[in-house]
Order: C-alpha cells, then structure tokens, then sequence
C-alpha cells in the first residue's frame, strides 16, 4: 500500500497467530560465559514482569514456526527502525515524558526478543538523532540516564543471547560515562554472532557521509588513496555500519504516522523497502511487526532493472 | 458550434474554474517550494495499453504517455507557484535493463528534448540536467547541455531532470570534489583546518541548484526511494500513489500537497536546526 493516508497495508492475514508463552527454559546455547555478578543478578531481576521471571525463548530457528503467512525465505536480514511517538504515547495517557520513553524500551527489548526468534539477523534503531540535541536539557539527560541504565541492566542478556552491540553516531557528545559503557559493551560482544543490534546515538545520515568523507580526505592528504579512487567500497568501509556484515536495511519502520526519514542512514536506505506504522513506538508490538514484515514480502524489490 | 463541442467547451472550462479554485484554497497554506517525481509505473501503463518500444501498436510511444504526464505536472506545478521541479527520468541502476529498452528509452528521449525545448521556453521555465552525463551519448548529452544553456536565463520555475542519476553516485561525485578541494587547499595554504563541513559537500551535489525537495512524490505503488536524493530527502514528505505515473492526474497532486501542509512546519524547523549546526 502507499505511504500517505493509506496508512498500514491490509496484510494477507487478517490474524496473527497467537504469541508463544514466555519460556522458562534456560536459553538452548550461548557463546559467551559471563560470571554471575551482581550487575546479571540486578540483570535478572530487571526483567521481571509482574512477579514472573522471563528469559528469550531463543529455541533454534528450525523448530521455531514463524506466524501464519510469513516465509523464512523472505525474512529481511537487517530491519531499522526509527522508534517515533514515546512523547506522544505518554501525553495522550497524561504521564510524563519520562513515562513514554521507558515505554518505548520496553517496546524495543520486546522487538529484539521476536527479531531472535525470527531470524532476522539485524535491528538498527533510531535512538537519539543529532537533531535531539535540541530538545529541552532535562529531557535529554533523562535520556541519556535511560541509555545508561537500559544498557547496564541488559547487558547480562546480551552475554546470554549471543547479542552483540554496535553503536553508530557522534558518541563525542555524550556524557563521558555513557561513551565508556557503550565502547566497553561493543568491545565484549564483538564475537557475539546470533543477532546485532545496532543503536543510533547522536547520529544522522548527514553526519554518516560527512565523516566518512572527513576520513577519505585524510586518507587522500596522507597519499594513501587518490581522490579519484573513491567508490562506492571505499565509501562504505568509512561509513558507520561498517560495523555489520549487512550494512543496508532491507526495511525501514517508522512509527507514529509521520512519513519521512529524518536524517537516519541516507546512504543506506536507497533500496530498503519503507514502511509507515500508524501506532505510537510503545504500543508497537508483535503484531504490527508481523503486518510490517507481511507487507515487506509481498514487495517486490527491482533495485532499478 | 455543434452541441458536442460547446458542451466539452462548457465542461473543460467548468473544471478548469473548479480547479483554479481548489488551488486558490490550497495557496491558502503553505505551498511546497520544490517537489520531486520518481516517475514510476510507464512499463506497467505501456503493458495496459499495450504499446510496443517503438508505437507500432498505434498507440504513441511507451514512454511518450509519461512525458506529457511531466509535462502537465510541471504545469500544475507552475500554476500552484511551485518553484522547483525534480523528475527521476532514468537512474545508473536502469543500464541493467535489457539493452533494447535502454536504446528505446533513449531515443524516446532524445525525440523529446525538440518538444521539451519549445514548452519550457513558452513557460519560461530553466531546465537542468543532474545526473553522471558522461554515461549518455555524445549525441544525448549534447542536447541536454544545449537545452540547459539555452533555458539559463529563465527563473519563473526550474525543472530538473535527474538523467544517469543516482544519490550514491551523486554523493561519491560530491565527496571526491570535496576531498581534491580540501586537498588542493590544504596544499596551498588556502586552509588550515583539516575538517570538511557538511556545507562543502552539498555544494558538490549535483542537485546544488535546487534546495532540498518538501515533498516526494512517487507513483506506482512502491514504497522505496531507490536512490533517489538520499542526501536531500532527510525532511521531505513522502507521499507514494497506486496510480502509474502516466495516469497521474490533478488530483493526485493537491492529495499530495494536501497532506504535505499537515507536516510542513515541524519539517521546517527541523532544516533550520541542521543548519545551524
């Protein structure tokens, strides 16, 4: 369906099939032994929802049947996702801001969980564009506190799932500790390989290019290449998803109902295939990602021929 | 005057009152300064029609329909007080094609710039062509730059024709100028500092003549940019339509503009703010 007041596409499947019940099972393999430390026990603690203690079902993709109408075969390998409407979801329920973007990572530890589960390889989320700097001082310190805390109480998963974290964007402007803990955690899950997640933090697809083009200039000052020798290769080894073994989106989602891309991974987007969510960030669940995902396999992707 | 003839005269100046007032409600929000084309769908209306490479079906040229289609947009477009136009006429990535459709679609065009010469010079309208040139023909390349220069000094609007385009290839174009120029700077002393400021590259851009589109319009059902101004289209409105771009009609642009106005300031401010950085 187009983007404009068509918003989401009717899928095939009107239904989703149910949602598997939250395993108790330890999770079936992991790479990583992390020690059991106060940070995983706090870890685990975290994840509690209700009283119930709940760990990835991350049983192996094989038994693992996807819902109805959706096709291993066509599952994109990466997804990016610009997460709009925390703000918006928490002044429509009179909370504070705050509120909303909790609520926005709690709808984000869900997505990961089901892109695990089916087999998608990459999310990359929008989580602080260079454009944020803007906004009031208290709310994007309340922000960075969110980073901060969000990535401390998870990181015990990531070392259990066999996550690996990458972060793109301009880490210069972020608070020192924060620039320490996000270099520390892409550090020790670099061999991670069963799924990537990769956070935009004060990045935007301008400042991608500009930097990339910043280290081809130094590059060319220091006679190693020729500005001349410039390409598309040599262009994408400087950009910041260098970082993935698949660099470009095959979906884009944005939520919230707006229909732009607002500076996220120019380069990168020029063959993803873009869909726009009607629903707030936090109310985007399983099921919207299904309809997401159903309308992304009926496309069909030419790539100009 | 026959009945028939008066009553299509009646009924073509009955919608062309109906339309110049629509476009007077819509003048009454902000109207786009620069809207861009990926004009998608000719294929699938020649298929319809059943129009062959070269109109020996009788029914035009497969894309001869799409052309006039520009046409009657650009129009519309200079009508509202749309300044710039952009239209995505043939990407790098469409050389793969068969090679019979890429000659068709050459000569299609270089048939059309005698036509596109006469409109744009009759609605004073300057005509650029982005895109690598040096992948066209002597012959093609020599008409485009003709037409360019011979349309320089008109300003009512501009249309922009993005001809052996891509936004990659146009970004690597402008990052290669933009590292000789530092470098040639750095060289002479012209520039101490080593950092490259993103103002610098956008001068490079093909697409430097015209500020970043307000909205995207794409036809034919798809929802992708296909390298299509990546670089420029960070704040722009996408907007794509089920109708193929041959049938695109009125309509489908005040739809268009229509839902642009619902977003335009917070768009705004936004380029203001990247600026400013």
């Amino acid at each position: 369906m187009p983007f404009s007041l068509y918003f989401s596409p009717t899928p095939l499947i009107t239904a989703p099939s149910p949602l598997s019940k939250p395993s108790f099972l330890v999770p079936y393999y992991h790479t990583l032994h992390a020690p059991k430390s106060p940070l995983c026990s706090s870890m685990e603690h975290a994840l509690t929802h209700q009283g119930k203690q709940e760990a990835f079902d991350l049983r192996p993709e094989d038994s693992q049947t996807l819902p109805l109408g959706l096709r291993r075969d066509a599952m994109p390998s990466h997804v990016a996702v610009i997460m709009d409407g925390n703000r918006r979801w928490a002044r429509l329920r009179d909370l504070p801001v705050r509120s909303g973007y909790e609520a926005g990572v709690e709808s984000l530890r869900k997505i990961v969980e089901i892109c695990c589960k089916w087999g998608i390889k990459v999310l990359s989320v929008f989580a602080f564009s260079s454009d944020n700097w803007f906004r009031p001082k208290v709310e994007v310190e309340f922000l960075m506190s969110l980073f901060e805390r969000g990535m401390q109480e998870d990181t015990g998963i990531f070392f259990r799932e066999n996550i690996r974290i990458s972060v793109i964007g301009d880490l210069t402007k972020l608070p020192k500790a924060l620039q320490e803990l996000m270099v520390n955690l892409e550090e020790a899950t670099k061999n991670n390989t069963l799924f990537q997640l990769i956070v935009a933090v004060s990045y935007s697809g301008h400042y991608d290019v500009v930097q990339a083009c910043q280290r081809l200039a130094l590059k060319a000052k220091c006679g190693l290449i020729e500005p001349s020798d410039i390409n598309v290769s040599l262009m994408e080894q400087e950009l910041e998803t260098n970082c993935t073994e698949f660099p470009h989106p095959d979906l884009l989602i944005r939520t919230s109902g707006e229909f732009r891309i607002s500076n996220f991974m120019l380069w990168q987007l020029a063959y993803t295939e873009l869909y726009f969510a009607q629903s707030l960030w936090p109310d985007f669940g399983e099921a919207e990602f299904l309809k997401a995902l159903l309308a992304f396999q009926q496309r069909q992707r030419r790539y100009g021929v | 005057m026959s009945s028939l003839k008066m009553a299509g005269n009646i009924l073509c100046s009955a919608s062309s009152f109906i339309r110049k007032c629509i476009f007077g409600v819509l003048r009454v929000g902000p109207i786009p300064n620069h809207i861009a084309f990926i004009m998608d769908g000719n294929r699938r209306y020649a298929k319809k029609q059943k129009l062959s490479h070269d109109g020996a079906a009788g029914g035009g040229g497969r894309y001869d329909a799409g052309f006039w289609a520009l046409m009657v947009m650009l129009l519309y477009c200079q009508e509202l007080g749309v300044k710039y136009i952009t239209a995505y006429a043939f990407s790098i990535d469409n050389f793969k094609r068969k090679p019979e459709e890429v000659e068709s679609l050459m000569t299609s065009m270089l048939e059309k710039f005698h036509l596109l010469d006469i409109l744009v010079k009759l609605l004073a309208v300057r005509v650029h062509f982005a895109g690598n040139l040096e992948l066209l023909s002597n012959e093609l390349r020599a008409s485009a730059m003709e037409l360019t220069e011979a349309t320089a000094a008109y300003s009512k609007s501009v249309l922009t024709i993005c001809i052996a385009y891509t936004s990659r290839d146009e970004i690597l174009h402008a990052v290669r100028e933009s590292c000789e120029q530092k470098r040639i700077d750095l060289e002479f002393g012209n520039d101490d500092d080593d950092e490259i400021k993103l103002m610098k590259v956008e001068k490079n851009m093909y697409m430097a003549v015209a500020p970043d589109p307000d909205i995207i319009i794409r036809t034919g059902g798809e929802n992708r940019l296909s390298n299509f101004l990546l670089w420029q289209s960070c704040w722009s409105h996408l907007h794509s339509m089920w109708v193929l771009w041959p049938e695109i009609g009125v309509w489908n642009l005040v739809f268009a503009i229509l839902n642009f106005q619902r977003n335009k300031t917070y768009c705004l401010d936004m380029k203001k703010k990247e600026k400013e950085l």
